[in-house]
Parts: C-alpha cells; sequence; structure tokens
C-alpha cells in the first residue's frame, strides 16, 4: 500500500505544486509507513521528485504527444495506482481537478476536494476542506478504502526530504482521446490569475483603462499577475479573463493587492483563499479594509507610483 | 436535440452563512437559495439551443422538496420538464451517480452541469458522470455550439484555452462565458404562470451509499484587524510584506 502523487508537466517542467504535493504526501505516508511515489506525462527531468520525498517515480512517455487529454490520462494514472496504492494526492490546477472527478468512479474511491489539512491519524481518514466559497471549513470523513485528495493551492509548505528515486520510463500512447483539441491558444510570457503567487488587481477606483499601467508596472515589478473586478471587466476596460469573484475566477495567492476596489461581499468571494491582503483605497470605511491584512488609506494615483519606485529599489538590493 | 440541466439549489451568495445541529447541517433558517451561478450560465445557453435550434431542456436536481423552488425558477426561465430525484443527497458521489441512473433511462444529446456549486465547491459532479455513464466531458467549458452532431468547444485552461473539436453525447461543465452576463434572465409574470403548468417529476431515492460525510462545519475565526500604514511610509509597508508577511 502506498500514495501516488499525480505531478503536473508544462512543457517538460514539473510545475511547483508537485512539491507542494510531494511534500504533503510524504508527511501523510509516515503516519502509515507507506512509500510515496509519483506518476507524470513527459517530464524531462522527474529525478527533481526525489529532493521532496519521493522513492519512485513512472514517467509516461510519447514524443509526439503533449496535450492533455482527461480520459486517457485518468486510464494510464489509474493502471499505475490500481497496483498498490490507496491514496491518490492531486493539485488543484484545472486539468487535475478535470482527472479527479473521473478518476474517483474507476478507481471506487473517496474523492476530497479543496484540501487544506493533513489526517490526524491513521483509523480513520479525516481531512479538512474549504466550503461555501472559503467561508466555512468543513471536516470530511472519507468512507471508502481508497482515496483522492485534491489539495489547496498554496495550503502547504515545501519540505525538502532527499532520496534517490527509482524512475521508470513507460511509453503511452494516445488512442481515441476524449476530444479532438484542434488548438491552444495561450499568452506565453503572462503570469495566469489562477498559478500565479502574486496578484495585483484593480477596480473602478482606477477610473480608466488608461491608467491601468499602474496596476501593471506594479505586477510587473512583483513578479505577479493582474486582476480586476467585475464592473471593470463590464466596461471593458481589461478581459473577461482577469475577473476577480463570485461570478469570475477565484484567487488563492499569496499576495492579493486590491487597489481601487470597495470590497463587495460577491469579490471578497473570490479572494479568500488569498493568504494576504493588502488593500489601497480612498475610503477608509471601504468594506474590503475589514477583511485586508494590511491596508493604505490613501489615493491610488500618488501611492501605487511611489510603492512601485521603493519595490524596485528594494528588489535590487534584495537580490 | 435532448438537453439535460443539473441544478444545485444554494444560498445567495450575500447571505450569513451558519450551521445547526452541531455544526453538521447548513442552516437554512432567513436564507434565499438561487440556482447556482455556474448551472445558470449553462441553463441560459441551453435554452438558447431550445430558441435557435428548436432543443428541448430539462432541469434535473438530487434533493428534497426544498429544492423544488428553485426548480420552478428554472421552469419559469424557459426550461421544459424537471426532475428532482427525492435524496437528501450527502455526497457528490450519491447525486452523481443518481444523474447517471437516470441517464441510463432516459436519453439525452448534452448533459449540463456547473463547473462547481458554490455552497460544497466541490467540482466533482460532471467528471463523475461522465465516467459513470462514459460520455465524452469537457471542462470549465466557456464557448459552445453545436450542428448535427458536431460540436466545437472551447475550454478554459491556466494561462488560456483549447479549442476543441467533438461530437454528442456530450457532458459539458459550465461556467461564466457560456453566454453573456446581460442575457441572463430574471423570471417574469409570464414565464412563471406558464411554470406551475409544466411537469415536475419527483423519482424515488436509487438508494445509493455515500462516499463520504460531513463531520463538522467551522467558521474561519474571526480575523485580526487590519494594520494600516500612513500613504506617505510605503518603506513601512514594503517591511511588513517583507519580514512579517514573508510574502515579497
Ligand atoms: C450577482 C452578483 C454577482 C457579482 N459578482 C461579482 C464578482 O464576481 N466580482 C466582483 O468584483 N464583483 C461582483 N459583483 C459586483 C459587486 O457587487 C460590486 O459592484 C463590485 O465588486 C464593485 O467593483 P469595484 O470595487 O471595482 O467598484 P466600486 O464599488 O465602485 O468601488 C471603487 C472603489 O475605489 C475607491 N477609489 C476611488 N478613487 C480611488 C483612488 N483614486 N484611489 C484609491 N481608491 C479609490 C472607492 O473608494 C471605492 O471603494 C457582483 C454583483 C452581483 C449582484
Ligand atoms: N444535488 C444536486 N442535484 C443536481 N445537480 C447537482 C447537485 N449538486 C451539484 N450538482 C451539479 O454539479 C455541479 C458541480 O457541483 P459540485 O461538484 O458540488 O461543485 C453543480 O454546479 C450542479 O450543476
Amino acid at each position: 500500500m502506498g500514495i501516488l502523487i499525480y505531478a503536473e508537466v508544462e512543457k517538460g517542467k514539473l510545475k511547483k505544486d508537485c512539491f507542494e504535493l510531494a511534500s504533503y504526501a510524504s508527511q501523510i505516508a509516515d503516519i502509515f509507513s507507506f512509500e510515496v511515489h509519483a506518476v507524470c506525462f513527459n517530464a524531462d527531468n522527474p529525478e527533481e521528485l526525489s529532493n521532496y520525498g519521493i522513492k519512485k517515480i513512472y514517467n509516461y512517455r510519447n514524443k509526439n504527444y503533449f496535450n492533455f487529454d482527461a480520459t486517457i490520462y485518468s486510464d494510464y494514472i489509474s493502471k499505475i495506482f490500481i497496483k498498490k496504492f490507496r491514496f491518490l494526492i492531486l493539485s488543484s490546477s484545472s486539468n487535475s481537478r478535470y482527472l479527479g472527478g473521473i478518476l474517483s468512479i474507476t478507481l471506487n474511491a473517496s474523492y476530497i476536494s479543496n484540501v487544506i489539512s493533513k489526517f490526524e491519524s491513521n483509523s480513520s481518514i479525516k481531512v479538512i476542506r474549504n466550503s461555501f466559497t472559503n467561508k466555512a471549513f468543513e471536516t470530511v470523513e472519507a468512507l471508502e478504502k481508497n482515496v483522492i485528495l485534491s489539495i489547496a493551492k498554496n495550503s502547504f509548505e515545501i519540505i525538502k526530504k532527499s532520496f534517490t528515486a527509482e524512475i521508470e520510463e513507460i511509453n503511452f500512447e494516445m488512442i481515441n482521446p476524449m476530444n479532438n483539441v484542434t488548438s491552444i491558444e495561450k499568452s506565453e510570457n503572462k503570469v495566469s490569475i489562477s498559478d500565479a503567487d502574486i496578484v495585483v488587481s484593480g477596480g473602478r477606483g482606477l477610473k480608466g483603462p488608461e491608467n491601468w499601467h499602474l496596476i501593471e508596472d506594479l505586477a510587473n515589478v512583483l513578479g505577479g499577475a493582474t486582476a480586476c473586478s467585475k464592473p471593470v471587466s463590464d466596461l471593458g476596460w481589461r478581459p473577461h479573463s482577469e475577473h476577480v469573484g463570485q461570478t469570475g475566477k477565484p484567487v488563492s495567492s499569496n499576495l492579493y493587492v486590491a487597489i481601487g476596489i470597495s470590497g463587495a461581499i460577491q469579490h471578497l468571494a473570490g479572494v479568500n483563499a488569498s493568504k494576504t491582503k493588502l488593500v489601497i483605497n480612498t475610503d477608509p470605511e471601504a468594506p474590503f479594509f475589514k477583511a485586508a491584512d494590511y491596508g493604505i488609506v490613501g489615493d491610488a494615483f500618488e501611492v501605487v507610483p511611489d510603492l512601485i519606485n521603493k519595490i524596485k529599489e528594494f528588489k535590487s538590493l534584495n537580490s | 436535440m435532448k438537453i439535460l440541466v443539473c441544478i444545485s439549489h444554494v444560498p445567495d451568495t450575500t447571505s450569513k452563512i451558519n450551521f445547526s445541529e452541531n455544526n453538521t447541517l447548513f442552516d437554512n433558517d432567513g436564507v434565499q437559495f438561487i440556482i447556482n451561478p455556474n448551472d445558470e450560465f449553462g441553463l441560459i445557453r441551453a435554452i438558447w439551443f431550445k430558441e435557435k435550434m428548436g432543443a428541448t431542456v430539462d432541469v434535473i436536481n438530487v434533493g428534497t422538496k426544498n429544492t423544488e423552488q428553485t426548480l420552478r425558477k428554472a421552469l419559469a426561465i424557459g426550461a421544459d420538464k424537471a426532475i428532482r430525484i427525492n435524496t437528501i443527497s450527502k455526497c457528490s458521489k450519491v447525486v452523481a451517480k443518481s444523474i447517471s441512473k437516470y441517464l441510463e433511462l432516459n436519453q439525452y444529446d448534452l448533459i449540463i452541469a456547473g463547473r462547481e456549486s458554490i455552497d460544497y465547491n466541490g467540482g466533482m459532479i460532471p467528471g463523475m458522470i461522465s465516467a459513470l455513464s462514459k460520455i465524452n466531458f469537457i471542462d470549465k467549458c466557456t464557448h459552445i455550439e453545436i450542428s448535427n452532431n458536431n460540436v466545437k468547444a472551447v475550454r478554459e485552461i491556466e494561462g488560456g484555452v483549447e479549442n476543441i473539436s467533438t461530437t454528442l453525447p456530450l457532458i459539458i461543465s459550465s461556467q461564466k462565458g457560456l453566454v453573456e452576463e446581460k442575457d441572463l434572465r430574471i423570471p417574469n409574470m409570464r414565464g412563471i404562470m406558464m411554470a406551475r403548468k409544466k411537469k415536475l417529476i419527483v423519482i424515488e431515492d436509487y438508494g445509493f451509499k455515500t462516499s463520504s460525510q460531513t463531520i463538522k462545519f467551522e467558521k474561519p475565526l474571526s480575523k485580526n484587524k487590519v494594520t494600516l500604514i500612513p500613504s506617505d511610509n510605503v518603506d513601512k509597508l514594503i517591511e511588513l510584506l517583507n519580514k512579517e508577511a514573508k510574502v515579497i
């Protein structure tokens, strides 16, 4: 019996959340005296995982095909899992969540998503998850023997623990993909809101699209993604893909910077899961201050340029 | 073309979240329930197919009698028929198995379920239905066009989109983008009157076993108060972000 993690790969590179998953899995493994193995597709350097407690890595390879297909990937993951595993650990990325529902059926597993805790004991599998759009924590018990957990982003520390991992390279074929992907459109060097550790977001307080260089420049110096409130995307100042909140995207970054956003409940629903929130707003009564960790009551047009310059200085001194 | 839209009955986001029965159940007291927003985007797209292409649109919920008000709302917006599987839905798998069982007995070309419900936030049910019913699945679908049996769709991926071509039967998980926000509809008087005459079929519990159970709910401790920094001292802010929050 053991724990299997699905380590996601993008263009040959292991994604950062793989190491979060590996660290999480190694800690549970200790409770059960299980081993942690990983399965991935087309990783160029799968051995990197051995630094985070992984003992064996199954690396599926197919030179010709790099697109993700949920049925094919879940079939190949099942093939490994049924050998000797009891837990499957996934990230919260789009592709992992796509697989989770399917695999919970093929593996007859209890599936728990948005997980933010480890287990307390090995006698019953109980974990805490985010629910009600992060307004409540729910303790859930898995009732089936096999269990799939998808881990909320940025919820666990990365812990180094080195092994010499055994790597098994396996060929795989893309036979009968579920759907035919005709093309992929990705903005190459932009960090996406759901992947970013830092998100800088602007609201109606910025007055117009011509002022968005403030948001973009701040995001650039911080190495973050840009986002906005709903009215901003409704007004066409920014693309819909940037809209954060109940009807838009959820953000679970380490730092969320809200500039000129009042903090309506529907907006907060999308940012509750972010660890640290910084709010810049002229109105000391703006509801967002109640949800914030740090706040500056001030005019964005004065504070933000100053902040950009000082962070630039700070970064050049500390790099 | 026959379309089935899965409807989850959820508390409006502005409602206060409280729990009862020793913090094991959501407290419905004084809460306004709505069609899950992700399902609503799917429902409106389905009604577009009805109006433009003559599709029929059924809605389904796995739940108790309380959810009928939400199904009636879906009928008032334009769905043709509603189905309720009378189950106290304890876990996503029971919901997915119940809907798949219904699909075994009733054929549909397109099944739509929300990307996730705003209460449970599981994001699991559409994938489960696809595996149970062996139907092609597009998660996080933001656009869909259908002609004859051929489907062109767009799936949102991290940092971009994927253009997909596939065929019916198909299940998609719906979200913002499938229709414009301005296309969302509030039931009008005529719709509400018509909805009263439409069928709401109740099917008895299929009796599937639960796969996971809620032990308890907790509300996050109220947050520490915000640390306010004077607007002329961003150096202090940078120090706090670096040393205290450790985020830069
Ligand atoms: C069903 C429903 C769903 C919704 N879903 C979402 C959602 O998903 N996401 C979302 O964001 N909203 C959503 N909304 C809308 C939400 O209720 C608010 O209307 C919206 O979030 C407000 O956007 P805002 O903060 O940018 O604008 P405003 O509320 O207009 O706030 C602008 C803020 O900028 C400040 N300001 C002005 N000038 C400056 C300056 N020079 N410097 C600094 N600050 C300044 C003001 O003090 C004010 O607080 C939804 C609403 C409904 C009814
Ligand atoms: N009790 C239910 N009855 C019918 N459909 C449901 C139910 N619960 C969830 N769904 C559907 O499944 C989607 C995803 O729900 P969830 O997996 O709970 O996040 C929802 O948006 C609905 O379309």
